[in-house]
């Protein structure tokens, strides 16, 4: 269908976009990757010296960093895990005849429309604050002692409030891709004497497969640079408690001006998030194609 | 499901579903019930739900306090900003992809979904560098700049999967009536790609508005969009509940309602049409 001329211009057109992305992606990394091999801190004024991998040596060996990975893997993994399961519970349930489903709908989908700092910032001064947070007035009124998140468990109550903002993310998605399951299906196995487990394991869930996939990729892309949620609630501490790599990397280049540790620090974040994402669109292209 | 359900089975999940709806809601209800309260009522024990004396005056001090009107401004301007020039450079690019698939069209689709999967972080230093060398730190058009580069991936993709519905039939009937190509796009094609890109339009301005890494390290007093005036009120100073809720619930009270309104197309378009 499409003539010599078109696809000139089609190339034209596609030109514009591609040639952005690509100026985004080699210019600045490009950069980085140089800034990476030199002495260069912002508060020390002089020659930037290259030091060749000592910038990479430096942050790779610092015990931050190995907490700072297990933090990023932690809080990805827990918010995936929360997020998928809870998912598929509330999109079953919600999937079910009720009363007021599209009301129930706007509650759930809700949170996902907050922006991050405000989230945040409810749910540590609001909720979990251990004097005036609400968690705290109920533990009392328990006669428990109140707990005090943010500094006894950063990390999780971390993945509370990210993993609190991605479920609607999750159910909606989940609950669109039941509402597509061919109801025939069920029935033929139900009269077959499907039971209800068997008919959940073996039509639901295979069905699901290709959604979950997507909630899976579409989060962990979001979910590997979450910054905001750590700026305001813990700055990344207690110590490191609750450093994940992208904010080791942001208060290594903007808190202390480092500009080659931090050079180092992002180049290393970028080898990671592509051995990731290498994994992951191998998973996705198998699991889109059919 | 068109099964039959006795009315106690309907009872008993109508209750689960609207108790569970109730708590994921519950903290933005709080909040918005909280920015009406007077500062000790916020932090009264017993909590107070709604017998608490209602007041506005949150929302004066806000507003007279720490210039709100800019700051709402500057995220209007920057996610209706890049959200329209990234349509002005995604909308060809995604037709052509569409309506003139190339060898190579699924090649460039996917390496610009791998954009993607680049940190920012990862780039933060040279912008950063870069921006303070040309005086774009703390300035609007930087962060349009930044966040039309950032999102034009998921532009594009969005784009596309609207516009791959759009049958290719209905061109060539055009053609062969001798349209055009300029008058295929204008009269074929347009109408029927509007609602696809209303649809991306309205994603990508809550995408954009909520976006909270650049905009919280390229911005200060000047361009500081209302993700990064809230996080001013990370530091705690004595009794401010009341007026960090009046704060939030202006934030976010409008992408609230756009968002509510977009929940079919936030599926497709957040998923680049791989569910329906």
């Amino acid at each position: 269908m499409a003539t010599q001329h078109s696809r000139a211009a089609a190339r034209l057109m596609i030109s514009p976009a591609v040639v952005l992305l690509l100026g985004w992606m080699i210019i600045p990394l490009a950069m980085t990757i140089y800034f990476s091999f030199l002495n260069y801190n912002l508060l020390h004024p002089g020659p930037h010296n290259f030091i060749g991998f000592r910038n990479y040596y430096y942050f790779l060996t610092d015990p931050s960093f190995t907490t700072a990975l297990w933090n990023t893997i932690v809080l990805v993994l827990g918010v995936l895990l929360i997020t998928t399961v809870g998912g598929v519970l509330l999109a079953l349930l919600l999937d079910q005849p009720m009363w007021g489903q599209g009301i129930v709908r706007v509650l759930v989908i809700a949170p996902f429309f907050v922006m991050p700092t405000v989230s945040a910032l409810v749910w540590k001064n609001m909720f979990m604050n251990p004097v005036n947070g609400l968690f705290a007035y109920f533990a009392h009124s328990l006669g428990l002692q109140p707990f005090d998140f943010l500094s006894q468990a950063p990390l999780f109550s971390i993945i509370l409030i990210v993993a609190w903002q991605w479920l609607p993310f999750a159910t909606l998605i989940l609950l669109t891709a039941l509402q597509s399951l061919d109801s025939e299906q069920m029935e033929a196995a139900e009269m077959d004497g499907a039971s209800a487990i068997s008919r959940f394991l073996f039509i639901t869930i295979p069905h699901l497969t290709r959604s979950i996939t997507v909630v899976i990729l579409i989060q962990t892309i979001f979910l590997l640079s979450v910054f905001a949620e750590i700026l305001v609630t813990t700055n990344g501490g207690p110590g490191t408690a609750s450093t994940n790599l992208t904010y080791l990397v942001y208060g290594q280049s903007l808190l202390q001006y480092d500009v080659g540790g931090g050079s180092a620090g992002g180049i290393v974040a970028v080898i990671l998030a592509n051995i990731v994402a290498i994994f992951l669109m191998r998973m996705i292209g198998k699991n889109l194609e059919g | 499901m068109a099964r039959n359900v006795t009315p106690a089975r309907k009872a008993t999940v109508t209750v689960l579903a609207w108790g569970i709806g109730f708590l994921i809601f519950f903290p933005i209800l709080w909040t918005v019930l909280t920015s009406f309260k007077s500062e000790g009522d916020a932090v009264a024990i017993p909590p107070v739900f709604l017998n608490f004396h209602w007041t506005l005056e949150n929302y004066a001090i806000v507003n007279q306090r720490s210039d709100y009107l800019l700051h709402f401004w500057n995220s209007i301007v920057i996610s209706f900003g890049s959200t329209f020039l990234g349509l002005v450079i995604a909308i060809p690019a995604a037709w052509a992809m569409a309506f003139v698939p190339g060898r190579r069209t699924k090649d460039v689709l996917m390496w610009m979904l791998s954009t993607k999967m680049m940190p920012s972080v990862g780039v933060l230093i040279p912008i950063y560098l870069l921006f303070r060398n040309t005086g774009l730190l703390d300035t609007r058009i930087g962060l349009v700049i930044v966040l039309t580069l950032i999102d034009l991936p998921i532009i594009v993709w969005m784009l596309y999967t609207y516009f791959k519905e759009i049958p290719g039939e209905i061109l060539e009937a055009a053609r062969m009536d001798g349209a055009t190509l300029r008058s295929e796009i204008l009269y074929v094609l347009t109408p029927m790609a509007v609602p696809g890109i209303a649809s991306t339009l309205l994603l990508n301005v809550i995408l954009a508005w909520n976006e909270a890494f650049w905009t919280l390290n390229l911005t200060a007093a000047n361009a500081a969009p209302l993700t990064a005036f809230i996080a001013s009120y990370s530091s705690p100073e004595g009794l401010f509940y009341a007026k960090l809720s009046a704060a939030s619930t202006m934030a976010i009270a409008p992408i609230l309602i756009l968002g509510w309104f977009s929940q079919k197309q936030l599926v497709r378009g957040l998923t680049f049409g791989a569910v329906k």
